[in-house]
Formats: structure tokens, sequence, C-alpha cells
């Protein structure tokens, strides 16, 4: 499966390769796509990244300038969004791994005896592809909202303060980015586990391992390229993105992370310059986090 | 066995609770789908049918509902077909720019989306290219194509080129080989590849709504009315794409089960 996109690389069956001119002719439509589409795209992000405004022009009309200041600029301006991105991404990844391992540990694992369990479960984890992810956030919103049953409930039985908020806070984002990334850590994770030998774990318990000592010695490194793959599809869209942090969905003035004010710059204000300088430090900043993250786990190859 | 014991109970009871929590959102989707609801659908008023029923009332809703099946069906479409030649490639032949390639093929999937939004939206800017239908499809194109490329290498890589030389023995053309041969084998992980990309670009948002200028998909729409109320005919829709998908993958398991079950009869 692909979820595990960045697992499976590594195990690539050896065939005998040849040269020959056919490769390029099989290689070039996608390589020509990735440099138009992909390339070219940073290029022009990095261009106007450094623009000015243009004092002849209309408002939103920029010239390049090399005005690298632009970037002192945004970080000054939107630094704490900056941050929070990555807090919020990282609290989101590890909850969500903290959730997903025994659900995939069961469906890789505990259920191999039961087909119809394994299938049923499968199917339910990967179910909310099915629906708008923008749907379920709102439906989220509103089962939390001020006035819903939940919330009145959970106020008059005092778990609650009376004055307590969902929305808008950093809980109800955090929240709504675990929830949303939940399938894209189980996924990669089984994949790993259920190729996990079972024999393994009866020689541990032969050589009088405790079950604890089995699994965290056998299980666990053995689906470390799961975790990673999990991790890395969780923590990267996570840390850019903006739908769960805003007014509209579950965020309020005090939870905008760095996709918002990408998003409110280029589609709103019309500062292009401000939001291209945002989005190409949460992208170097992104390669360099996944780069050493890579590199401690042991899993280079996949590159 | 003793070290099962935390699976045999605790385990199945947690994993059947958070699956149940997965599910929430999508059953106040489905069930609100049915709410007798004026303007804003939030609070519940009771039941009708009657948003099943006049699904394309709600303004521009099945519009961008077809934009969304456009885009998905020829993104899916592009993609596979750019994404499996060069899974071929990869996988079959030695040249100079093979780890460039991979790494190529790796940093769209480590870029956050809305770098590649704001990028691609910053060179159609330059370029003075209208956005519209086509700024969509090209841009789902592009994050669709990586998965593509993953999901068919895995495939190719385990297929016996043995096959295919049995095939050019046989005096059969390169072209008689590879539609006779190596494309059927191929054939379950280039679909698998295409309902991924399918499913990624029907339910892309933060890309679409950077390159879309005014035209809507069916995302973007729910994003749009967010702000003053979603009709309940987008829960219609919502529910109704979902309950296809699922008996989708339903069928799709059982038959490939029966399928295996067939195989592993011997024969009598």
């Amino acid at each position: 499966m692909a979820f595990a996109a960045f697992a499976n690389t590594a195990e690539a069956v050896d065939v005998p390769k040849k040269k020959s001119k056919i490769a390029l002719v099989l290689l070039a439509p996608g390589l020509a796509y990735l440099a138009l589409f992909f390339l070219t795209p940073l290029i022009s992000l990095i261009i106007t990244s450094l623009q000015a405004p243009d004092i002849f022009g209309d408002i939103g009309d920029y010239v390049y300038a090399f005005q690298w200041q632009n970037y002192v600029t945004v970080i000054n301006e939107y630094g704490v969004q900056f941050m929070r991105s990555f807090v919020y991404a990282l609290i989101a990844t590890l909850a969500a791994l903290l959730v997903s391992y025994p659900i995939a540990y069961f469906i890789g694992v505990t259920a191999r005896k039961w087909p119809v369990i394994q299938g049923l479960a499968l199917i339910l984890v990967i179910a909310p592809f099915f629906i708008s992810f923008l749907l379920r956030t709102l439906a989220w919103k509103q089962l939390f909202s001020d006035n819903s049953p939940t919330i009145t409930f959970l106020k008059s039985i005092s778990l609650l303060a009376p004055d307590a908020q969902f929305q808008g806070s950093n809980f109800a984002v955090i929240f709504g980015l675990t929830y949303n990334f939940i399938p894209f850590m189980v996924l990669p994770i089984y994949t790993s586990l259920e190729r996990l030998d079972l024999r393994l774990l009866e020689a541990g318990s032969d050589l009088y391992a405790k079950p604890s000592t089995s699994f965290w010695k056998i299980t666990v490194p053995l689906s470390m390229p799961g975790v990673v793959s999990g991790v890395l599809l969780t923590f990267i869209p996570a840390s850019g993105d903006f739908i769960n942090a805003s007014s509209e969905f579950l965020g309020g003035p005090g939870t905008q992370m760095v996709g918002n004010a990408i998003q409110s710059n280029f589609l709103v204000l019309n500062d292009y310059p401000a939001a291209a300088a945002l989005s190409i430090m949460l992208m170097a900043v992104i390669l360099i986090i996944v780069s050493v993250y890579v590199k401690r786990s042991g899993t280079e190859d996949l590159l | 066995m003793s070290k099962f014991s935390f699976g045999k109970y605790l385990l199945p009871l947690y994993t059947a609770l958070a699956l149940l929590f997965l599910l929430i959102p999508i059953a106040y989707t489905f069930v609100f789908s049915f709410n007798d609801s004026v303007k804003s659908n939030i609070v519940w008023r009771g039941f009708t049918l009657d948003n099943w029923t006049t699904v394309c009332r709600a303004q521009g809703v099945c519009e961008s509902f077809v934009n969304s099946i456009i885009v998905g069906v020829t993104a899916t479409l592009l993609a596979t077909a750019i994404g499996t030649a060069m899974a071929i490639a990869l996988v079959r032949y030695r040249f100079k720019f093979r780890s460039g390639t991979n790494l190529l093929l790796f940093l769209p999937m480590a870029t956050p989306e809305i770098v590649m939004g704001a990028g691609l939206a910053a060179q159609f800017l330059s370029f003075g290219t209208q956005k519209g239908l086509g700024t969509i499809i090209i841009a789902h194109t592009l994050f669709c194509l990586s998965f593509v490329v993953v999901t068919v290498k895995a495939r190719v890589a385990s297929l016996d080129p043995a096959l295919e030389e049995a095939g050019r023995d046989l005096y059969g053309s390169p072209a008689q080989v590879f539609w006779r041969i190596t494309f059927p084998l191929l054939l379950p992980g280039i679909m698998a590849a295409a309902l991924l990309s399918f499913a990624l670009s029907f339910d892309d948002f933060i890309i679409t709504y950077f390159n879309s200028g005014s035209v809507y998909t069916f995302p973007k729409y729910v994003y749009i009315t967010a702000a003053r109320g979603i009709p309940a005919q987008a829960n219609v829709i919502a529910s109704a794409v979902f309950i296809f998908a699922i008996l989708l993958v339903v069928t799709t398991q059982v038959a490939s089960s029966r399928k295996a079950k067939k195989l592993a009869q011997p024969i009598s």
C-alpha cells in the first residue's frame, strides 16, 4: 500500500538492470512535469519572496528587488505562528502515534487469527478517507460547540469549568490535527507489523524475556520503518495545515499557525512576498527536521 | 500464553473504542444529512428525506461535485500514465541520474501542501495564467505523481522478468510483450495507484484553494460555505460518496478473498 510510501522504498528486488534509451523515453514526461510544476514553482517562490512593492503599479503589484529584508519582517511579524505550528504538529504527531500504535498492533498482529475482523478493522481505519476532512473537522466543532449536549453535560458534572470553551483553544486545534492524521499513522505501522514474524517473539520468550522486553527489543525495532513513515506522513502535513487552526473550524485568534499566515497573506492581503518568504522558511525547516530525523532513526536508504 | 493476556481483552476493547472515535464525525455528517434544516445545518430540527431528493437545489453544490469528479478523473489518468512509465524505468533500467530522480520524486511528498500550492500559484501569477479547472488539474497531477510511482514501483519489482523473456522468445514484438504480459501483470498495482490518486485528489483542499481562481471543487465549497452555514445537501453528497466508496472497498475485498480461496483449492 502506498501509505507505506516512505517505508517501502528500501526493498526493491534485484532485477538485472540494463542500459537503454527506453528508460529516457519513459522518464522524460515525469521529469519534465516535475521540473515544470515542482522545481520551477519553488524557484518562483524564492524570487517572489525577494520582491518589493512596485512604486508605479497598483496595490498587489511587485517587482524583483532582492529584498531579503522580507524574511526579517515575516520573522518579526509571524515568529509566534511559526513556532506554534511546529509545537502543535509535534504534540499532534506524538498523540497520534500513542493512539495509533495499539490499533495497528491489534490489526496487524492480534487479529491475524480472525481475518474477517482484521479486514473490517482496516476498512474502518480507512473509512475517514472517504468523507471530506473539512466536514469531519466541522463535525467536531459542532459536537463541542458551547451549547452542545456534550459540553453542557461535561460542565454540569463539573469536568469542565463553566466558562471553558473548546473552539479556539490550543487543545481543540491539536485535537483536530491528531484526529485528522490517525489513519495516516495507523496504516504504515500496520504494514510493518503485519510482516512481523511471530516466531521471533516466541524465540524471545523461550530465552526467558518478559513480554515487555520482547515488545521493546523485537516488535518496536521491527516496526520502526512504519513508525518513521507514519511520523513523516503526520508531521509534515500537520505543520503546514491551516484548516484546523482557522477561526471557521476549530481555531481562534490565539491559535493561528504559519499556514494561516501564508494563506491570508497570499489570498487575502495579496502580500505575495511575505507569503512566499514564509513558505520557503517552512519548507527549509521541514527539510532540515526530516533529514535529521531520518538519519537518526537509521532509515536513510528511503531517500 | 501469558504474553497475549493484554491482547486478549484490553487491546480489542481499546481498538473498538478508538475505531468508534474515528467514526463519530462520519456518523454526525450522515445523521445531519437528514436534518430538516432551514439555512445553516447546525441545530437538529427533525428528520426529513428532502435533502436527499433535492440535492442540487442548494446553490453550487452539484457543480462543485461535478468539478471534483472531472478534476479527480483527469488528474488520476495523467498521474497514473506518467507515474507508471517512471516506475517501470526506475526498476528495470540503469541510468545516470537515478538518485536525482528518486530525490525529485521524494521531495513533493516531503513538501507541505501549502508550499506547493503557494509555489504553483506564484508561478501562475508570474506567467499570467488564468486559474481554473486546468490549473487545479495540473496541481493535483503533481501531488498524485509521487504516490503513483511508489505504489507501481513495488508491483514492477515483484514482476518476474522471465515472463517477458518468454514472450520475446516466442517472437512477441516489444509492444505485444508489453500489452499482453507486462501491463496485465502490473494492472493491480496500477489500479491501486489510480484509486489512491483519485481519493487524494477528491479530498484535496489546500493546493486547490491556492490554484482554483473562481472555480469550486467540493471541498472548497464546504470551506467557503462553512463561514455562513453549510447546507444539508453537502452532507448528502459527502454521505453518498462515503457509502459508495465503502461498498466498493467491501465488494473488492470479498471478491479478491473469494478468488484467493478458489485458487487455493486443489485441482481435482
